[in-house]
């Protein structure tokens, strides 16, 4: 458990191997690949790496020509210009249901000191409001290997939501099948349904609510789209949810676990930003701050049972 | 090179532009109507592509990136006989393969989702990039409207097959100087229009008249410059054809009613 890497690290290591394999596998890049880490492919494969400059939205639409090639290309910026090429994403990528791969890094407000420009809270609720769009948020560099590989299976548009934090690593032992949720820990008092970075916070907070003898399952939700929601079902029929997520409380993992709670039953809260922006600062500080901290999180949740 | 049989077919895709607008009872006739010729020049000569085997992978790809303008690009494809012409009677009808914009999933001969402005012309660029990167000989080329670079984008997408020295792109401009606002001059000036698309590296060549095939043809057949993506600035005439429409703005998006466009097929049966 003590290996610290960046989801951001395990992109771009994965992508040199994939490289490797899969001579159709090209990357894009938005003049941002020493921070994306797409850079090590590209020096791996100078032919097959596309800088676009500082131009996000010609890179999404040009990388669904490059698709329409034959090729795979994977697209990478900042999770925070989501936003800026949504409607590419939208209309060039995913209406026409082009094998695109989108995979941001630097989201959440764990981007730290670069401030609320910078830290991208809505990409989720961006990139699941589109038809046949698959959302993932690995929780470690493993997993996010994992997922890059799992993405080039799929036929279609996927979405990688990547961290710059360099985290510990999770996930060796966890099997991993997109749409198939990991259960980490179980307990009777509640369950915690999380993704991304804030898994190792859960298991953190799952410890320190156990010391207070209060036990609670705590679930990897690593695909946002399309959601287990078998699981979901299952957990709310036994027990109160909470969901975990850094990202804005609107429109994300929150409420894609809300839906299926208010169609089948259950209880439901959810823990993330409330509806505001971030701010410069470090990482842990940040996090303590926006209530995502594991004290925090564990805090809330014993006072919500 | 005898271009008979061309302006003819291009006279018979302007009558069934007004016919399939006028059924549809909306859609945009100006710009479609300017652009009759740069879509003949294409379909009827220079694309390789087979109306038998649309999905064949060796063809030319056409975008079109003013994908408003789809009703000449359905005329034409139909008059090719990528899909039956009835089909054009059905445009923008509920369940009806011919979509208000163009859409590759639904429609033979069609090959990107265009119509949002701007990213036609870079799925362009991606598609040549890609073809160059797999040494394949497909040729892509795209159509843009005028008032269509005033997104940041195009000149992004541009400034990147410059870079990319994308020499088997070519890249059409419907110049009629209107767009849906007014003229482009009121609306936002494109300046020096000629000599910022140099500047952005393409290799331009201005077509005096664009609504004269031969001038377009023998644009289309000048050779490329090695290492430059190649860009054919057309000064054409928006509402071509139908005397009421030219270079009227508010026929920009504005489709005939029943009177008007007896009116305007009688004007093209004239010209035929």
């Amino acid at each position: 458990m003590s290996e610290k890497k960046a989801t951001r690290v395990g992109y771009g290591e994965e992508l040199v191997r994939l490289g490797a394999d899969n001579d159709k596998v090209v990357v894009l890049d938005a003049d941002l690949s020493n921070a994306t880490m797409t850079n090590a492919f590209a020096k791996a494969y100078p032919d097959r790496f596309f800088d676009c400059g500082i131009a996000e939205a010609n890179m999404i639409t040009m990388a669904a020509g490059l698709s329409s090639t034959g090729l795979i290309p994977f697209c990478s910026t900042f999770a925070v210009f989501a936003g800026r090429c949504f409607e590419q994403i939208r209309n060039g990528v995913c209406y026409p249901r082009l094998n695109v791969k989108i995979a941001f890094t630097h989201a959440g407000i764990t981007v730290g000191e670069d401030g609320a420009t910078h830290q991208s809270i809505e990409d989720l609720a961006l990139m699941r409001s589109l038809p046949g769009m698959t959302v993932i948020c690995p929780c470690d560099a493993v997993e996010t290997g994992r997922a890059v590989r799992a993405a080039v299976e799929i036929d279609g548009p996927v979405y990688l939501r990547l961290a710059r934090l360099p985290t510990t690593i999770i996930s060796q032992d966890m099997p991993f099948v997109v749409g198939k949720a990991n259960v980490l820990r179980e307990g009777a008092k509640a369950a915690i349904i999380t993704c991304g970075l804030m898994v190792e916070n859960c298991l953190l907070a799952a410890d320190l609510l156990a010391a207070q003898g209060v036990e609670v399952t705590v679930v990897n939700m690593h695909t946002i789209k399309p959601l287990d929601e078998a699981l979901v079902r299952e957990l709310a029929a036994k027990m109160p949810l909470f969901t975990v997520e850094e990202h804005s409380i609107i429109g994300g993992l929150g409420d894609a676990c809300a839906a299926v709670v208010a169609e089948h039953g259950g209880r439901l809260h959810k823990i993330g930003i409330n509806d505001r922006f971030g701010q410069s600062g470090k990482p842990a500080e940040l996090l303590e701050l926006y209530g995502l901290s594991p004290e925090k999180i564990a805090e809330t949740v014993k006072g919500k049972l | 090179m005898d271009c008979t049989a061309l302006k003819s077919r291009c006279n018979q895709i302007r009558r069934d532009i007004v016919s399939m607008l006028a059924a549809a009872g909306s859609g945009h006739p100006g710009g479609s109507l300017s652009s009759v010729e740069m879509l003949e020049a294409l379909y009827g000569y220079k694309l390789h592509v087979d109306p038998k085997n649309p999905k064949m992978p060796e063809r030319d790809r056409f975008i079109l990136s003013k994908g408003h303008c789809a009703p000449v690009l359905y005329a034409t494809l139909a008059n090719h006989g990528f899909f039956p012409k009835e089909e054009l009677l059905r445009l923008r009808k509920t369940g009806a393969m011919l979509q208000g914009h163009p859409d590759k999933n639904k429609i033979p001969g069609v090959d990107a989702c265009s119509g949002s402005l701007g990213q036609g012309v870079s799925v362009a660029v991606g598609m040549a990039l890609g073809f160059k990167h797999q040494g394949l000989p497909q040729r892509v080329y795209t159509l843009l409207g005028d008032g269509e670079c005033d997104e940041g984008m195009v000149w992004e997408a541009f400034m990147a097959s410059a870079h990319y020295h994308l020499d088997n792109l070519t890249i059409l401009i419907d110049w009629n100087g209107l767009q849906i606002d007014g003229p482009n001059d009121k609306v936002m000036s494109l300046g020096d229009f000629p000599g910022k698309l140099r500047a952005f590296g393409l290799d331009v060549i201005e077509v005096q008249n664009g609504n004269d095939i031969e001038q377009v043809i023998a644009a289309l057949d000048t050779p490329v410059t090695p290492g430059k993506p190649r860009c054919l600035l057309c000064h054409t005439t928006k509402g071509k054809g139908v005397s009421f429409m030219e270079n009227q703005a508010s026929w920009h998006g504005k489709a005939p009613n029943a009177e008007e466009a007896a009116k305007a097929l009688s004007e093209l049966e004239a010209q035929a």
